[in-house]
């Protein structure tokens, strides 16, 4: 801040220069730190650009060399990496590289996805409880406790056998499931910051108990769930490959690089690629996932906020 | 200082509280495994007017009850106990019950527009995430103010009447010093026109150059605005500055009430005696030559009261009855009441 | 009174501090001296430097963020910014202690109360458990606990506010030090428990001959309790001298400041408060020349290109402004 400009009677104003440059929010702030941070900002790097590749790779491939996911072609069947083939071919014949891509992009799709479903839900369901307390923070929270005691996978496997197989019902299953954790955790934020004098001068002023929970309470605690959010996708892909891996997940012939790698360990000993390729894809995505979660903690690290 | 005339033209109070008690149960352990509901008695028994215009400083130490009683006052807390009549409204009767749970009624919540509150913490009553223009537009959204340009010209002339530049709508709290945020809370606290203000330690927590700044600053937008201010504060000396009459408490009662003057030159209560007495004066040579009262021990909990008179355990001239039975307020002389045993001779 | 000799003197402590906004000069060029049995008063606002250059004297300030600190600190014929930490630590809480503002968070919430004080002698007087623990019961006593047989055994937060401050000064006068720094040991204390502390401080101050340098922000506490006083602001002493001197007839413009500013019980009605105008000053970008005068009213050209020199109004008593006449 620069020296500050003085009114007749003494009080301070507003530096003159300063003023016509918008304020730096908590979260701009956090956006440097994030960005100075080499290993996260790498990390994001990385993943944007494994994001594009999912994305459009199959497509590029597809006008270029014409392969796709299920096309067979059993004369090439089971050929090791090659200039045609960077990632060698499966036992069918089909392109290993637009099969590892396009098994991404479900990993992707639904790891972000079903993250997004258990944050808002978590979200919400801890801060209302938290924000209502007495019996009904009670009931809401065994309700949470009830649900966390159960088998997770079971469950989720159960949902899913229930549901059907279907894309658009696993993530739902993994994310009905995987709130849990951020409505612990923003109960507990809610818990001290309803304390705070900034909630009680809301309350005072006529702000209504709902505009207080999400303008004042849910904002504040952003910080931890997009901590939780960051470290949780990587959960969710491990398993969507897990449900793949079992035969729950996405149905053959699309492939997940759950199914990939299981088909994969299957075969490691003779066709090595096929396990050594959806299983590097998978280990870079998950790194880079959790090293960008460390990354997004320390940028929003409590300790800065004054 | 002269309230400005009352439309209403009667002598009304704006504030008159009555035998305010407020109560916290708490769970105490009792052993092993037993445990007890107990009750913390916060404020216990408190009656004070304030006439429109006035500013009524609250003073004690901590747990004395002051902050509690500001709140209760607001009705950001619900009595126990008592009544709190604003403006000929009394205020009890405006709160509805839900279930189990009791929340303010519609009249109770319009209330809010004519009575706020300062907070201490300049750091934590500004909420972080929000811009000050968001947090002074929220009192004007809650009661109906649409966004848009005279909004905020409305904010941007709160922020010049306390002296900040109106520039400053696109900053967060953390980027200004103690003191303007403190500002900041003041514009807040202004923003619907309220006709009291219950300031509970708003200078504390800021640098002794700062304090100056908002204490003169208050003083200023009293005299502008025709503020009815409860003003609570452990600093006798700010307290003094700035009111009219002082009560001084001590474990949820009040000990004395009289005049600002009058408090400091013709103490009776051994109490207000001894804290006056403990408030060290920028002067040496005062200060060498002084004769100090220094009380012995201390504060009691307000989880184990002492019986009679709360003070008597320190009180270094107490008697028999003072243990037995508590003394109630009485008049003394116009305007000064006390609450002690000894002053019925 | 005990001989008038010096037993701590600091000669141009410098302390800086690196952070995200650039280099913090939280203490830059802060000569002060301590005799025996006299208490020195450091007064300043937050920023001022004050705790930071006990703290730096003592060795505590922790080396990232701060740059080892510059200058000397004469103690005992040597000088404490050479020491290792180890004689360091063979130093403090022996021969030199600190107590501070928040006994909750100087005293180890997990140990007894016993165990701290006992610790001390243990260590710095190898004494045995037994005899330390006789020792801590009449320090108890001593510093006014009721019961003390009963209550060394019992935690820090068994004891309210203003008997674990007795506690922290019981700990820190076991050992008899000569010099005792005490950082805003009443800030955190309701008024009446304050008149106590202050009170007890003096009288072992006497009774032990103690140096003390008391650090604090209350004008107050620095006119009953001090003989000398430093003022600080922005990490620098503006003006220093014996109390009385300073407080009848201040020089530099900041003193005058705070003292008009500061509310008093006794002032006649109407009076008026001087609020000293301006921001307290940002530490990672101080104005050039003196940094308070963007705030003074007696500010002149020199004033915001030069930092002042030291003007010595007597033998004792100084100041550095430009605003100030030399006396002849």
């Amino acid at each position: 801040m620069n020296q500050p400009v003085l009114h007749p009677d003494g009080s301070a104003a507003e530096p003159a220069a300063n003023s016509l440059v918008g304020g730096t929010s908590l979260w701009q702030d956090a956006w440097k730190r994030l960005r100075k941070n080499r290993v996260a900002a790498g990390s994001g790097v990385v993943l944007l650009m494994l994001a594009a590749a999912c994305l459009v790779g199959p497509a590029v491939i597809a006008a270029t060399w014409g392969y796709d996911y299920e096309t067979q072609d059993l004369a090439s069947g089971a050929r090791p990496p090659s200039w045609s083939h960077p990632f060698g071919t499966d036992f069918y014949g089909r392109d290993l590289l637009t099969r590892v891509l396009y098994g991404g992009r479900v990993s992707l799709t639904v790891g972000l996805l079903a993250a997004v479903v258990a944050a808002t839900v978590g979200t919400v369901y801890g801060a209302v409880s938290s924000y209502a307390g007495g019996m009904i923070d009670s009931l809401m929270m065994r309700v949470v406790d009830i649900l966390y005691a159960l088998p997770y996978m079971f469950l989720v496997i159960i949902l899913v056998t229930i549901l059907g197989k279907s894309l658009l019902l696993v993530f739902l299953a993994l994310g009905a499931v995987g709130w849990l954790l951020t409505a612990r955790i923003v109960r507990g934020q809610v818990m001290s910051l309803k304390e705070q004098d900034f909630v009680l001068a809301a309350r005072s002023l006529g702000t209504s108990s709902r505009d207080i929970i999400f303008r004042h309470l849910i904002p504040n605690t952003l910080g931890p769930v997009i901590v939780t959010f960051t470290l949780t996708v990587p959960s969710m892909i491990l398993q969507e490959a897990f449900l793949s891996f079992l035969g729950l997940g996405v149905q053959a012939p699309r492939p997940s690089l759950g199914a990939l790698i299981n088909d994969g360990a299957n075969q490691m000993l003779v066709f090595w690629w096929t396990l050594a390729f959806p299983g590097a894809v998978m280990a870079v995505m998950l790194f880079a996932l959790n090293f960008l979660g460390d990354g997004v903690r320390d940028a929003l690290d409590p300790r800065m906020k004054h | 200082m002269m309230p400005p005339p009352s439309p209403t033209a009667t002598n009304r109070p704006l504030l008159e509280v009555r035998d305010l008690a407020v109560r916290f149960p708490i769970t105490v352990s009792d052993g092993w495994l037993a445990r007890r509901q107990e009750e913390v008695r916060a404020v216990d028994g408190v009656s004070f007017s304030v006439q429109r215009g006035e500013t009524l400083g609250l003073v004690g130490e901590s747990g004395c009850g002051k902050s509690t009683t500001g709140r209760a006052i607001l009705q950001l807390i619900r009595p126990a106990a008592g009544e709190v009549v604003f403006d000929g409204l009394p205020l009890d009767e405006l709160w509805v019950k839900r279930g189990r749970s009791w929340t303010w009624g519609p009249k109770l919540r319009d209330l809010r527009r004519r009575m706020q509150m300062i907070f201490q913490d300049p750091f934590a009553s500004l909420n972080p995430r929000m811009t000050v223009e968001a947090i002074l537009a929220e009192p004007l959204r809650n009661f109906g103010i649409p966004s848009g340009p005279e909004r905020r010209a409305q904010i941007q002339s709160l922020l010049e009447t306390v002296g900040m530049d109106p520039r400053a709508i696109r900053r967060y709290p953390h980027e200004f010093s103690g003191g303007q945020r403190q500002r900041i809370g003041i514009a807040r606290a202004l923003a619907l026109g309220p006709d009291l203000i219950v300031a509970d330690e708003p200078i504390s927590a800021l640098d002794v150059s700062i304090q100056a700044q908002i204490l003169t600053l208050l003083q200023k937008l009293r005299a502008d605005l025709g503020l009815t201010m409860l003003f609570i504060a452990h600093d006798l000396a700010a307290v003094r500055l700035i009111s009219d009459r002082i009560a001084v408490m001590y474990l949820g009662r009040i000990v004395e009430l009289a005049d600002a003057t009058v408090i400091v030159s013709a103490a009776h209560h051994p109490y207000t005696k001894a804290l006056i007495s403990a408030v060290p004066a920028p002067d040496p040579v005062t200060e060498k030559t002084r004769q100090r009262i220094v009380l012995e021990g201390e504060v009691p909990s307000p989880l184990n009261p002492p019986s009679g008179c709360p003070f008597h355990t320190r009180c270094p001239l107490r008697e028999d009855r003072c243990i037995r039975e508590a003394p109630l307020l009485r008049e003394i002389a116009p305007g000064h009441t006390v609450a002690c045993h000894l002053l019925e001779r | 009174m005990p001989v008038a000799d010096t037993v701590l003197s600091v000669h141009d402590l410098r302390t800086f501090f690196r952070t995200d906004d650039g280099i913090v000069r939280a203490v830059d060029g802060v000569s002060f001296s301590v005799r025996r049995g006299e208490t020195l008063g450091i007064v300043g606002e937050s920023g001022s430097g004050k705790s930071v250059a006990c703290l730096s004297a003592l060795g505590l300030v922790p080396r990232p963020p701060a740059f080892h600190p510059s200058g000397e600190v004469r103690y005992g014929g040597r000088d404490l910014l050479a020491l290792s930490e180890r004689e360091l630590e063979h130093l403090r809480g022996n021969r030199l202690a600190m107590i501070f503002q928040d006994p909750l968070t100087s005293l180890n919430p997990y140990l007894r109360v016993s165990r701290q004080l006992t610790e001390v002698l243990e260590v710095h007087r190898g004494a045995s458990r037994a005899e330390a623990r006789r020792a801590a019961m009449t320090m108890l006593e001593r510093v006014g606990i009721p019961d003390p047989a009963r209550r060394i055994d019992q935690y820090p937060h068994q004891f309210s506010g203003g008997m674990r401050q007795r506690v922290m000064i019981a700990m820190a006068l076991l050992c008899e030090p000569e010099v005792l720094f005490a950082d805003e040991p009443t800030t955190a204390l309701d008024v009446t428990i304050q008149a106590q502390i202050l009170e007890l401080i003096a009288e072992l101050r006497h009774s032990l001959g103690t140096a003390v340098v008391l650090i604090t922000h209350d004008l107050g506490v620095v006119a009953g309790s001090t003989d000398r006083v430093a003022v600080m602001y922005a990490g620098r002493i503006v003006e220093t001298g014996p109390t009385a001197a300073v407080f009848a007839h201040p020089q530099h413009p900041y003193t005058r400041g705070l003292l008009a500013s500061t509310p008093r019980i006794d002032t006649p009605l109407g009076s008026r408060l001087e609020a000293i105008p301006g921001l307290p000053p940002d530490l990672a970008h101080l104005p050039a020349g003196c940094p308070f005068h963007p705030r003074c009213s007696q500010a002149v050209d020199r004033c915001r290109t030069e930092y002042p020199a030291v003007i010595a109004l007597s033998m004792v008593h100084s100041a550095a402004c430009w605003a100030v006449e030399a006396p002849q």
